[in-house]
C-alpha cells in the first residue's frame, strides 16, 4: 500500500493532549511516524505528500450509535450507503444498532454484519448486539456468543428494558463476560405515545408529550442496578438537566458508567420543531433550551464523555406525516463534525475537548486501537478545514434517507479527505 | 460362602458397638456439625460401603424402628437411597408423598407434621421446596428429623456423601481444591458442600455465570469465578451442579448452547484442572448442557457412580448415629 505523508497540518490528538503543528506519515495502513512542531518528515520514495496548509488532521471519528436498514429495511439505508455517508463525514468507525430485522440477538447475525462490512471495505463497521431476545426486554440474548463473534457492546437500542429483574440479570451476566451494556434511560409509561417534551411549546402546539423527568426516573434505576451489580453501563444519551444531576451524583460515588449525548440534542431545542418539522422529530424528543444548555455544559466539563450522531435514517414517506405519526430519527453521519465544530467556533468548548468526544473517548470505552494520532495506531484520519463555510443540503447527502434536521443550516467545517487503514475512502471534490 | 448367612464383620460389629455419641436429635444442616462428628460419620459410612457390597446386606440395628420418608418434592434417587438405608439397617420404611395422599389437602405443613408425628415414627426424612421447612418440622415433632433437601438452603446428607466420595478417591479432603460449578444460586447442594468442605480444610471455589451466583457469594470464604477456565484451573475436584433447563432459555442464561460453551464441562475446559482431577455431579445430569457425556461416562475421572453408592452408605451412617439417641434405644 502506498505511503502518505501529511505535512504542515494542525494535529489534534486528544489521547495525548497535543494540539499543534506537525507532520504525520502513513505506511502499511498504520501511522508510522508523528512529528510535532516545525520539524518535518522526509518523504519515502513513491509517497504521496499532502501539504495541509495548516488545516486540521484528526483521528477518524468513532460513532457509537448508528442505525442502518440492513438487514431488513434496505430501502432506507444499507451498510454500504451508511459507510459512504460516514466516510464523507470523516467518521471512520461506526457501531450499528441491533434493532434491525432480524434483530441482532444471535452470533450469526453479528457475523453477517461484519462480513458484509468487510466486503464493502469503506469504514470500520462494528456491531452492537441486543441485550434481550428480539430486543423485547424479556429474555436474555446470547451475550457471550455475540461478544465472541465480535459485538462491541449490547443494547436494546431505543427500547428500554422495563422489567428491572431482567435488566439486573443482563447487567450481572454481562459483567461476567466483561461486556459493556448500553441502555436508554426513558420511563416507558411516561414516554408512551409522546412526540415532544412536555412544556409550554408542546402545550401550545397540542403535541402528545413526555415530561423531561422520564429520563431521570429511568436513569436513577439503571445507575442503581449498575452500582449493585458492578456492571459497565453506557448511558445511551442524556438529554436533560435533571438526568445530568443524577448521573453526576452516581459518578461521584464511583459507579462505572459513561454517558453519551447526541449531536441533535446539542444543536437543537424544542422550538426548532417550529411548524411541525418532522425532521426534528427524534427519540428522545428535543428538549427545552435550559436542558440543551445543561447538556452542552456537561460536554464541556467532561461529565458527558461521548457525542454520537444518533444516525437514524427514515425515508420521506415515514416523515411526510402529521407530526405525532411521523417516524422519529435523523440522519447525522455527514453533519456530525461540522455541527460539533460550532461549539469551537462559538468559543464554548476547546477544540481538543470536542474532538475527544468522538475519537479517543469512544475508542477507550470500546478498547479500540483507533481514535488517536499515535505511531502504530491504525491510519484512520480526517483532514478537515475547520473554517470553510458549508450550507447543508439534505438532497446532497450520501445517505439513502435525507431526513436531516440540519437541512438548510449554515455550518463551518468541511471534510477534505478521509482515510481508513491508510486508504483514502473519501476526498472532497 | 453361604449367601443366607448374616453378614459378619468383626470390624463392623465393633464399630456399631461403639458409635460415637451424637448430641443432636436432628440432622438438619452441615452448620450443626463439627469436624469430629463428620469424621465419625465418614468412618462409619466407610464400613457400610463394605457391607453394601456383600450379598447379605441386612442388619438389625434399627429393628422395630419406623422410618418415614416425607417427600413434598419428587426425588427418586434420594428417596430410594434413604429407603434402602433404612431397610438395610432393619427399620420399617414408609414413603409418604403428600401430593398424592389425603393428608395434604389444604393442610399446613405443621398440621401434616403433627398428624404424622401421631403415627409415632422414629425417624422422619423430609424433602420440601421451601428453605427452612425441615427445621420448622423439627420443632413440631418428637422424632428425629433428617433434612433431605430444603428449598435452596441445605442438603446435608449430599454433602456427607460427596465428602465420602472425595475422601475415598484422594485419601484426604484437607488441601483439596474443589470447584463447585453452575447454578450456585439455586443449589442447596452447593451451600451444604461449601460448609462441609471448608470445615474439612478444602479450598472451595464457586464458578458460574454471575446471574447464577448468590449476592455477595465472595463472603462465603470461597473465590468466585465467572470464567470456567480460571475457575477450575489446578483443581482436584470439579463438582458440577444441575441447572434446570427452563432457567436456560434467556432467564438466567441465554440458551443451552451458550451455557454449554462457557459453563458446560467438556474435555477442553477440564484440561485446565489438575491432571488427576475427578468430576462429580449430584444428578440427575443434563448431558450436553452442563456436562459432556464424554466426561460424565469416563470412569477414570468421573465419581458420579460412586456418589450414588456412597449415598446409601452415608445415609445409613446418619440413621445409625441418630438412632443411638432415640428414646429407649
Amino acid at each position: 500500500m502506498a505511503a502518505t505523508l501529511f505535512r504542515n497540518v494542525r494535529l489534534v490528538d486528544p489521547a495525548s493532549g497535543y494540539d499543534g503543528l506537525g507532520a504525520l506519515l502513513v505506511e502499511g495502513g498504520m501511522i508510522a511516524r508523528v512529528v510535532r512542531g516545525g520539524e518535518t518528515i522526509a518523504a519515502p520514495e513513491g509517497c504521496e505528500v499532502i501539504d495541509g496548509g495548516g488545516k486540521l488532521l484528526l483521528p477518524g471519528l468513532i460513532d457509537l450509535r448508528v442505525k442502518t436498514g440492513e438487514p431488513g429495511s434496505e430501502p432506507k439505508e444499507t451498510l454500504k450507503s451508511a459507510s459512504r455517508a460516514a466516510a464523507a463525514g470523516g467518521v471512520t468507525s461506526i457501531v450499528v444498532q441491533p434493532d434491525t430485522n432480524p434483530v441482532v440477538d444471535d452470533p450469526s447475525v453479528v457475523d453477517f454484519i461484519l462480513r458484509r462490512a468487510r466486503d464493502i471495505e469503506l469504514v470500520h463497521v462494528y456491531a452492537a448486539g441486543a441485550a434481550t431476545k428480539g430486543a423485547q426486554g424479556q429474555r436474555m440474548a446470547e451475550i457471550g456468543l455475540m461478544a465472541e463473534a465480535g459485538c462491541v457492546y449490547i443494547t436494546d437500542a431505543d427500547h428500554p428494558i422495563v422489567d428491572s429483574k431482567v435488566l439486573q440479570r443482563v447487567f450481572n451476566y454481562a459483567k461476567g463476560f466483561d461486556v459493556l451494556v448500553a441502555h436508554r434511560p426513558a420511563d416507558p409509561w411516561l414516554s408512551k405515545g409522546a412526540a415532544a417534551t412536555s412544556g409550554e411549546f408542546a402545550g401550545r402546539m397540542g403535541l402528545p408529550s413526555v415530561p423531561a423527568i422520564a429520563e431521570k426516573i429511568m436513569l436513577e434505576r439503571d445507575l442503581a442496578l449498575a452500582e449493585v451489580t458492578g456492571a459497565r453501563l453506557l448511558v445511551d444519551q442524556i438529554t436533560t438537566a435533571g438526568a445530568l444531576e443524577s448521573f453526576k451524583r452516581a459518578r461521584d460515588r464511583g459507579v462505572r458508567a459513561v454517558a453519551t449525548t447526541s449531536i441533535n440534542h446539542l444543536s437543537f431545542n424544542e422550538i426548532d420543531i417550529g411548524d411541525y418539522r418532522t425532521f426534528c422529530k427524534v427519540d428522545p424528543p428535543l428538549r427545552s433550551e435550559d436542558d440543551r444548555q445543561a447538556v452542552i455544559e456537561a460536554v464541556a466539563s467532561g461529565l458527558i464523555e461521548i457525542v454520537v450522531s444518533a444516525h437514524d435514517p427514515a425515508p420521506a414517506e415515514d416523515k411526510r406525516l402529521p407530526y405525532d405519526e411521523a417516524t422519529p430519527g435523523a440522519v447525522g453521519l455527514e453533519t456530525l463534525l461540522p455541527a460539533l465544530l460550532a461549539f469551537h467556533h462559538e468559543g464554548r468548548i476547546p477544540l481538543i475537548d470536542l474532538i475527544r468526544t468522538v475519537t479517543s473517548a469512544p475508542a477507550d470505552l470500546l478498547r479500540l486501537p483507533a481514535g488517536r494520532l499515535a505511531e502504530g495506531a491504525p491510519a484512520d484520519l480526517v483532514l478537515c478545514d475547520p473554517n470553510a463555510p458549508v450550507l447543508i443540503d439534505a438532497a446532497k447527502l450520501a445517505s439513502k434517507s435525507k431526513n436531516s434536521p440540519f437541512d438548510g443550516r449554515r455550518l463551518q467545517g468541511k471534510v477534505l479527505r478521509t482515510l481508513v487503514d491508510g486508504r483514502t475512502v473519501f476526498q472532497a471534490g | 460362602m453361604n449367601d443366607s448367612a448374616p453378614y459378619t464383620d468383626a470390624g463392623l460389629s465393633e464399630a456399631l458397638g461403639r458409635i460415637a455419641p451424637f448430641p443432636k436429635r436432628h440432622f438438619l444442616s452441615v452448620l450443626d456439625l463439627n469436624e469430629v462428628e463428620v469424621a465419625n460419620l465418614l468412618d462409619l459410612a466407610d464400613r457400610f460401603v463394605s457391607l453394601n457390597r456383600q450379598t447379605s446386606k441386612k442388619l438389625d440395628l434399627l429393628a422395630g424402628r419406623t422410618l418415614m420418608n416425607l417427600f413434598f418434592e419428587n426425588s427418586t434417587r434420594t428417596q430410594s437411597s434413604f429407603e434402602l438405608a433404612g431397610k438395610r439397617l432393619g427399620a420399617d420404611v414408609v414413603n409418604m408423598s403428600p401430593r398424592s395422599s389425603s393428608i395434604a389437602k389444604g393442610e399446613t405443613l405443621i398440621d401434616t407434621a403433627v398428624t404424622l408425628n401421631a403415627m409415632q415414627p422414629d425417624l422422619l426424612v423430609v424433602r420440601h421446596a421451601s428453605s427452612g421447612a425441615a427445621a420448622l418440622l423439627a420443632h413440631k415433632v418428637t422424632c428425629s428429623v433428617i433434612n433431605a433437601g430444603d428449598g435452596q438452603h441445605e442438603h446435608p446428607t449430599q454433602a456427607l456423601l460427596d465428602a465420602l466420595s472425595m475422601r475415598r478417591a484422594f485419601g484426604r479432603i484437607a488441601g483439596l481444591k474443589v470447584a463447585i460449578c453452575g447454578d450456585v444460586l439455586h443449589s442447596r447442594v452447593a451451600r451444604s458442600n461449601v460448609a462441609m468442605l471448608q470445615m474439612l480444610g478444602a479450598e472451595v471455589r464457586l464458578v458460574g455465570p454471575a446471574t447464577l451466583m448468590p449476592a455477595q457469594a465472595e463472603r462465603w470464604g470461597a473465590a468466585v469465578h465467572y470464567d470456567m477456565r480460571s475457575g477450575i484451573a489446578g483443581c482436584d475436584v470439579v463438582m458440577m451442579l444441575r441447572l434446570q433447563l427452563e432457567r436456560m432459555d434467556g432467564v438466567m442464561a441465554p440458551s443451552q448452547r451458550e451455557y454449554f460453551r462457557y459453563f458446560g464441562l467438556d474435555r477442553e475446559k477440564l484440561a485446565f484442572a489438575d491432571p488427576g482431577v475427578r468430576v462429580m455431579h449430584p444428578g440427575p445430569m443434563n448431558r450436553g448442557v452442563e456436562i459432556d457425556s464424554d466426561v460424565a461416562d469416563d470412569l477414570s475421572i468421573s465419581l458420579i457412580q460412586d456418589q450414588v453408592e456412597m449415598g446409601v452408605a452415608s445415609r445409613m451412617a446418619v440413621l445409625a448415629t441418630l438412632a443411638q439417641r432415640l428414646d429407649n434405644a
